[in-house]
C-alpha cells in the first residue's frame, strides 16, 4: 500500500513539473510585458514581479507602433472569407462524393486523398509562380484562396458527417420535387451544423496562427496579419523585450479565451483532423 | 438522365478547380522546374537534366540540413514517450484532470511567432532559463543559441514544448475509447498498472502511435517555423525547408529549390506508403 502512495505522489509531482514547464515561459513573458523600460534596464532578472502590475504602457506601444490593430483587422478579414469558403467547398465536395455515383469518382477521391499528403510548405515554391501570374501577389486574396483550396482535412470531417445523415431524408425530399441543390441547401447543410462548428474552430485557429503564407504572399506592411506584424517587432523593438512581450501576449490572449470557452470542440476537432 | 450525371460535377467545380490550381498544377510545375536551372524570373526554361538532384546529395552545404533533422527526430522520440506517459496517467483517476489536460494541450494552439518570441526570451542571456538556473544556484553565461549543437537542441526542445500536446490528446482519446470493463476485469485478475498498460492500453493505441511516428518523421524533415522565426537558420540551425525557401526566394534558384521540394515530397510519400503497409487496418477511428 505504501508503494502505491509513493507512485501517486510521483505521478502528481510529474504533472506539476510539466505544468511549470508549460506555464513558466508564458508567465515570464506576461510579467515582462508589464515592466517599464527602466525596470528592464536595471536588469533585475526575468523572474521578478513588475513594479506596477497595471502598467499597460507597452500594450499601447504595441498597438500604436506595432500596428496590431490593422493586423487584427486583416486577420479577421482573411478568417471570415477563408472559413466561409472552406465550409462551402468542404460540404459541397462531401455531398457530391457521398451522395452521387458518377464516372471518375474514384479518381476524384484519390486526387483529394493524395493532396492531403503533400506538405503545404513544399508546394509554395511553384505555387508562388501561379499566385503571381493570377495577379494575387500582395493581396489578401492570395492567402484566402490558398487556405480554401488546400484544406483536405475539412473535407474529411464533412464526409464523416454526411455519411451519418440518412439517405431516406434526401429521397423523401426528392419525392416532394426537390432537386439536388435544394436538398443540399435545405437538408444536408443545416444538418451539418456540428461539423461546421468543428471546421470553423479548427480552421479558425490554424488560419489565425499561420505565419508562412502571409509572410510569403503579403510583404506590404499594410497587409500585415497578426503573425507577420508580430514578426516585424524584431526590427524596431530590437532589444525592447517588454514591447515584444506585450505583442506576444496580445496574440496569445484571444487563443486562450477561445480555448477556455470551447475546449470540448477544440479537442474533438483537432482529433478528427489529425487522424482523419 | 444527362442532367443527373452532371449534378455532382456542378458541386465539384469550385473544389476541384482550387485543388488543381493550388496543388496539382504546382506539383507538375515543380517537377518540370526541378530539371531546369530557372531563376524564377527569366522567361523560358533551360533543361539541365538531373543536375539539381545530384547537387542536393553531393554538395555538403546542401545535404547537411538532413543532420539537423536528426535533432528533431530525437526530440520527437522524447515527445512521443512523454505524451504516452501523460496520456496513460491522465486516463486514470486523477484530480484536476481537465486542468492538466488543458495545460499540456494549450501550447499546440499558440501562434508560432509568439512561441518563437517567448522562447527567444527564455534562452536569452539573463532570460527565463538563466534566471531559473540561478534560483538553483547555477550561474551560467552559456549562450543557449550560440553554438550549432546547443542551438539545435534548444530549438528541438521548443518543438517538443509546442507539439507534445497534440500527441498527448490523440493518445488520450485512443486510450479512453478502450472499453472500461477491460480494466475492471484486469483489476479483478490482480493486474497492476504496468501490466494494464502493457496488455490493454498498448495494443489499443497501436494504430495511433504508428500514425504519430510516421507524422513525426515527416514532421522532423519539414521543420520550418520555429527555427526560421528564432534564428533565421543561423548558427547551423538551417533545416531542409528553410534551405529550400531561401534557395527559391532569396537566391532565385527556383530549379534547385524545386528539386529539393520534390525530394522532400517523395520521402514523405514513401513514408506514408510504408505506414499503410505496416498498419494495414487504417481505420484509425477515434470518433
Amino acid at each position: 500500500m505504501k508503494s502505491r502512495t509513493l507512485t501517486r505522489a510521483l505521478v502528481y509531482l510529474s504533472l506539476i513539473l510539466a505544468t511549470l514547464v508549460v506555464l513558466l515561459p508564458l508567465g515570464v513573458v506576461l510579467l515582462t510585458s508589464l515592466k517599464s523600460s527602466k525596470e528592464m534596464a536595471n536588469d533585475s532578472g526575468a523572474l521578478t514581479l513588475p513594479d506596477n502590475l497595471l502598467n499597460f504602457h507597452n500594450y499601447v506601444i504595441a498597438f500604436q507602433d506595432g500596428r496590431m490593430l490593422s493586423a487584427f483587422g486583416n486577420t479577421a478579414f482573411i478568417l471570415v472569407f477563408s472559413i466561409g469558403g472552406t465550409v462551402l467547398i468542404g460540404s459541397m465536395t462531401a455531398y457530391a462524393i457521398d451522395r452521387f455515383t458518377f464516372r471518375f469518382k474514384k479518381l476524384v477521391v484519390a486526387l483529394f486523398l493524395i493532396a492531403a499528403l503533400v506538405p503545404g510548405v513544399v508546394i509554395q515554391v511553384p505555387a508562388f509562380q501561379i499566385v503571381n501570374s493570377l495577379g494575387l501577389f500582395d493581396t489578401r486574396w492570395a492567402p484566402i484562396l490558398l487556405y480554401m483550396g488546400t484544406d483536405i482535412v475539412s473535407i474529411y470531417i464533412f464526409l464523416q458527417f454526411v455519411r451519418s445523415i440518412p439517405i431516406s431524408l434526401d429521397e423523401s425530399a426528392r419525392l416532394d420535387g426537390a432537386n439536388a441543390f435544394t436538398i443540399y441547401r435545405k437538408i444536408i447543410f443545416p444538418l451539418l451544423r456540428p461539423a461546421i462548428a468543428t471546421v470553423v474552430i479548427v480552421k479558425g485557429i490554424t488560419t489565425y496562427n499561420d505565419f508562412y503564407i502571409p509572410f510569403l504572399y503579403m510583404p506590404s506592411e499594410d497587409l500585415g496579419v497578426i503573425s507577420t506584424s508580430l514578426f516585424r517587432f524584431r526590427g524596431p523593438f530590437g532589444a525592447h523585450w517588454e514591447t515584444i512581450s506585450a505583442g506576444a501576449v496580445l496574440v496569445i490572449l484571444p487563443t486562450l479565451i477561445v480555448f477556455l470557452f470551447l475546449q470540448r470542440f477544440i479537442y474533438n476537432g483537432f482529433m478528427r483532423g489529425a487522424t482523419r | 438522365m444527362r442532367w443527373r450525371q452532371l449534378t455532382p460535377w456542378l458541386f465539384l467545380l469550385a473544389p476541384l478547380g482550387l485543388l488543381i490550381t493550388f496543388t496539382y498544377a504546382p506539383i507538375v510545375n515543380m517537377l518540370a522546374y526541378s530539371f531546369t536551372d530557372w531563376d524564377g524570373v527569366t522567361p523560358g526554361l533551360h533543361y539541365i537534366g538531373g543536375e539539381n538532384y545530384t547537387e542536393i546529395f553531393t554538395r555538403e552545404d546542401l545535404y547537411q540540413v538532413f543532420f539537423v533533422s536528426a535533432y528533431y527526430l530525437a526530440a520527437s522520440v522524447i515527445q512521443i514517450v512523454a505524451a504516452l506517459y501523460f496520456a496513460t496517467i491522465l486516463s486514470f483517476d486523477i484530480r484536476f484532470r481537465n486542468f492538466f489536460k488543458g495545460v499540456l494541450f494549450f501550447p499546440y494552439l499558440i501562434n508560432g511567432v509568439a512561441i518563437g518570441f517567448v522562447f527567444l526570451y527564455f534562452f536569452q542571456d539573463g532570460g527565463t532559463l538563466d534566471s531559473v538556473l540561478a534560483l538553483f544556484g547555477h550561474h551560467s553565461d552559456h549562450a543557449w543559441l550560440g553554438t550549432p549543437r546547443s542551438a539545435n537542441t534548444s530549438l528541438a526542445g521548443v518543438s517538443v514544448w509546442r507539439y507534445l500536446g497534440l500527441n498527448f490528446v490523440l493518445f488520450l482519446g485512443a486510450i479512453q475509447s478502450i472499453p472500461g470493463e477491460l480494466y475492471e476485469a484486469a483489476e479483478l485478475d490482480g493486474a497492476n498498472r504496468w501490466q494494464q498498460f502493457r496488455h490493454i492500453i498498448a495494443p489499443g493505441i497501436k494504430p495511433v502511435v504508428s500514425l504519430t511516428v510516421i507524422l513525426s518523421i515527416s514532421g522532423s524533415l519539414s521543420v520550418f517555423e520555429i527555427p526560421y522565426i528564432m534564428t533565421g537558420g543561423a548558427t547551423g540551425t538551417e533545416t531542409f525547408v528553410i534551405q529550400t525557401v531561401k534557395l527559391a526566394f532569396q537566391f532565385n534558384k527556383t530549379g534547385l529549390a524545386s528539386a529539393a521540394a520534390v525530394v522532400l515530397l517523395l520521402i514523405i510519400l514513401a513514408l506514408t506508403w510504408l505506414q499503410r503497409r505496416l498498419v494495414p487496418d487504417d481505420r484509425v477511428d477515434l470518433v
